[in-house]
């Protein structure tokens, strides 16, 4: 693009700008396909900005476009490149999606929509029900499985034996849903529990008045406590493969409801995949995700994850109503005296620290592996996590967080 | 495009000294009318940019520090309860004409919010650390964004007589919701590189000399390279590089001794202040030089 170099006559500058505008469009596609999310009004705003005058000089039309498309700072980071490679056509690497962008980019926004009505009218229709299984809470195994009723056979297959494709989407489904019905209990639980009692005394002397001012009806306010948050780390190591795809359907369905969560997947490193997964569809996040999981499938080193997330990420995704939950067979190549140093360390940044082992469930297996051996004197539950029963029986666990 | 270079120009001249990108959110914060979200690590100084936007539209600056179950009553509004209640026992007896004067502009107490949108000249309203406020809160400040107006139940509709320029920062110690992201201009501060770190030292510490300013500069850019546990953010460098002013350091070499003992300026942590070791100290002195 010469659209630069030249500051000549107004006319000139003004065809250049028509011709800007016109590629405007094509821009903000190609954002759109690299996961910005950029609405109408970016778009017009843009538009505005290249009229003001900033279209003259890209370097200029680069920073003020940064400032508005990026929202945060991955998409600050990759911006210049994406910028330079659409309007000067330098060759960056090119980063757009692998699979199904071009039509789910047409309508972003109507799309996420309909999915967000399908989510709330989905979590609402389970509230409506939790009422009448809430007073025989031990007997909360129904409530629960409310959800994943419909395929009751699969509560108790390992998921291993999942071999048939049919059950293994019915599986996924049914994690999905599960976490979803975990999210709704846990936040309404949360705000019906507490009931500080501070004197709101705005709504008791608007009440006074009547009485002439004494106040006779005092008004409390009762304080709503955070929910919990969930941070979950998932092993996608190779000894975990046969767990990792109905784990990740299942952090996809905690994500996608529970605002207050993180995820992060670890085999030799750690990666931060709660952006990727917060992706409405499924398969699409699952999509995303595998561009970043590369190296999946081999050896585990929980130590040094552990070490990257409490070195990089535990300040900002931690704080005193966290739970950590970590899902791996403990099968661990590092060095197991850095796994317990690790683990010590995130036990102090969080409340509770849960454990879910796919192979505790297995009939004669003894927590062997020198990982987990290490690293079990800091875990606050240490439970078997190979069928959907056993996922649903932590929900009551959680609530009382 | 002029706006933005005499912005550049205004925030030199008032002691900011901004990396080019920043001149240009300012000046696109002007011609879209939309706030300004600053991200960035602790201390790099990101409520410094409120301040320096403040004296650069020559306004006031109305600060609300967020913080974790920060609510409507001490963000925007407050009614006057002792002043209320004295008035109500003064009336006794007159409950309707009591319940007009009562929630009337005289007993309302203004918070920053409210305040920004009701001066005569548009303030800077800086919200610092929004990510440690609540979600409810953050919704509601977007709304508040958008419509810059407030409702007050007993009062009626509070329109905005000046919209102000707003300024967010956030620490990441939450993610913001994609909502308030978008609403914003995005403005990532990172650590200022050598040279800006040590005109920023000269700017603000009187008695530095130019090479001095410099060393530190260098110094603490090789000592962010280090493993630390919290590096140090511009603020420390401040600190340290006022320390050093202040026992009569004219060249880091001189006192290397002197230098170690003074890093509690810049290492905040138990771990941090053992890894850096006497001879790391003296081998980041001599890369210095």
């Amino acid at each position: 693009m010469s659209c630069c170099g030249a500051t000549p006559d107004h006319e000139d500058l003004d065809a250049v700008a028509r011709l800007l505008v016109g590629r405007l469009g094509a821009f903000v596609k190609t954002l759109r396909d690299n996961g910005f999310a950029v609405g109408l009004q970016e778009g017009q705003d843009a538009a505005a900005v290249m009229a003001a005058g900033y279209a003259g000089k890209p370097g200029l039309l680069r920073s003020a476009f940064k400032h508005l498309f990026a929202a945060r700072k991955s998409e600050w980071d990759r911006f210049d490149g994406l910028f330079d490679a659409f309007w000067l056509g330098k060759r960056v690497r090119s980063r757009s999606l692998v699979s199904g962008a071009a039509p789910a980019a047409n309508s972003p926004s109507l799309k996420s929509l309909q999915d967000a009505n399908a989510g709330q009218s989905g979590p609402q229709g389970a509230t409506d029900q939790i009422p009448s299984d809430d007073p025989p809470r031990d007997a909360g195994g129904e409530g629960r499985s409310e959800g994943a009723s419909r395929v009751e056979t699969l509560a108790d297959t390992d998921f291993r034996r999942l071999a048939d494709p049919q059950q293994v989407a019915l599986a996924h489904e049914a994690a999905a849903r599960l976490a979803r019905v975990m999210r709704t209990r846990l936040t309404r639980r949360d705000q019906v529990r507490r009931k500080g009692q501070r004197l709101d005394l705005r709504r008791t002397i608007h009440r006074s008045i009547s009485h002439g001012g004494v106040p006779i009806a005092l008004v409390h306010r009762r304080r709503k406590s955070k929910p919990l948050r969930l941070v979950v780390l998932l092993d996608a190591s190779g000894s975990m493969s046969a767990y990792t795809a109905v784990f990740l359907r299942f952090i996809h369905g905690v994500l996608d409801t529970f605002r207050e969560a993180e995820a992060f997947l670890f085999h030799t490193r750690l990666a931060y995949v709660s952006d990727a997964m917060k992706e409405r569809d499924a398969a699409r996040a699952l999509d995303r995700l595998s561009m970043m999981a590369q190296g999946a499938g081999g050896g585990t080193r929980i130590g040094e994850s552990l070490q990257t997330f409490n070195r990089w990420h535990a300040a900002r995704v931690l704080h005193s109503r966290s739970c950590v939950m970590i899902v791996s067979d403990g099968y661990d190549t590092g060095d197991p005296a850095l796994l317990g140093r690790e683990m010590a360390q995130l036990r102090r940044r969080c409340r509770r620290i849960v454990w879910l082992n796919p192979m505790l469930g297995w009939d004669g297996y003894a927590p062997e592996a020198r990982g987990i051996k290490a690293a079990l004197p800091h875990v606050d539950l240490y439970a078997p996590a190979h069928t959907l029963r056993s996922l649903a029986a932590l929900e009551p666990y959680l609530a009382r967080l | 495009m002029k706006a933005r270079d005499d912005i550049a120009k205004s925030l030199a001249a008032c002691g900011y000294i901004a990396d080019g990108e920043l001149a240009t959110a300012v000046a696109l914060m002007q011609l879209l009318k939309r706030p300004l979200l600053l991200e960035g690590e602790a201390g790099v100084g990101k409520t410094e940019v409120a301040k320096a936007l403040a004296s650069v539209h020559a306004t006031e600056l109305i600060r609300l520090q967020c913080y974790e179950g920060l609510d409507q009553s001490s963000a925007l509004y407050e009614w006057n309860y002792q002043r209320q209640l004295l008035a109500i026992e003064a009336h006794r007896g007159h409950a309707e004409a009591i319940e007009d004067q009562i929630f009337s502009e005289k007993y309302l107490l203004e918070r920053p919010l409210l305040a920004a949108i009701r001066r005569a000249r548009p303030p800077v309203l800086l919200i610092d650390e929004i990510d440690r406020a609540d979600d409810e809160f953050e919704a509601f400040l977007l709304e508040l964004l958008s419509d810059f107006q407030v409702s007050i139940p007993e009062l009626g509709t509070v329109k905005a007589t000046s919209i102000p320029h707003v300024v967010l920062t956030s620490n990441g110690t939450r993610e913001l919701s994609d909502a308030l992201r978008r609403r914003c201009l995005y403005h990532y501060v990172d650590y200022p590189d050598v040279d800006r770190e040590a005109r920023i030292i000269l700017a603000r510490i009187g008695g530095a000399s130019a090479s001095l300013a410099l060393q530190i500069a260098r110094l603490v850019e090789g000592l962010r390279k280090e493993e630390l546990r919290k590096v140090p953010g511009v603020a420390e460098t401040l600190d340290w590089a006022a320390a050093l002013v202040g026992l009569d350091v004219r060249d880091l070499k001189d006192q290397p001794e002197l230098v170690h003992d003074t890093l509690m300026c810049l290492l905040k942590t138990h771990e941090d202040r053992a890894r850096i070791t006497r001879e790391i100290t003296a081998r980041l002195v001599g890369k210095v030089a």
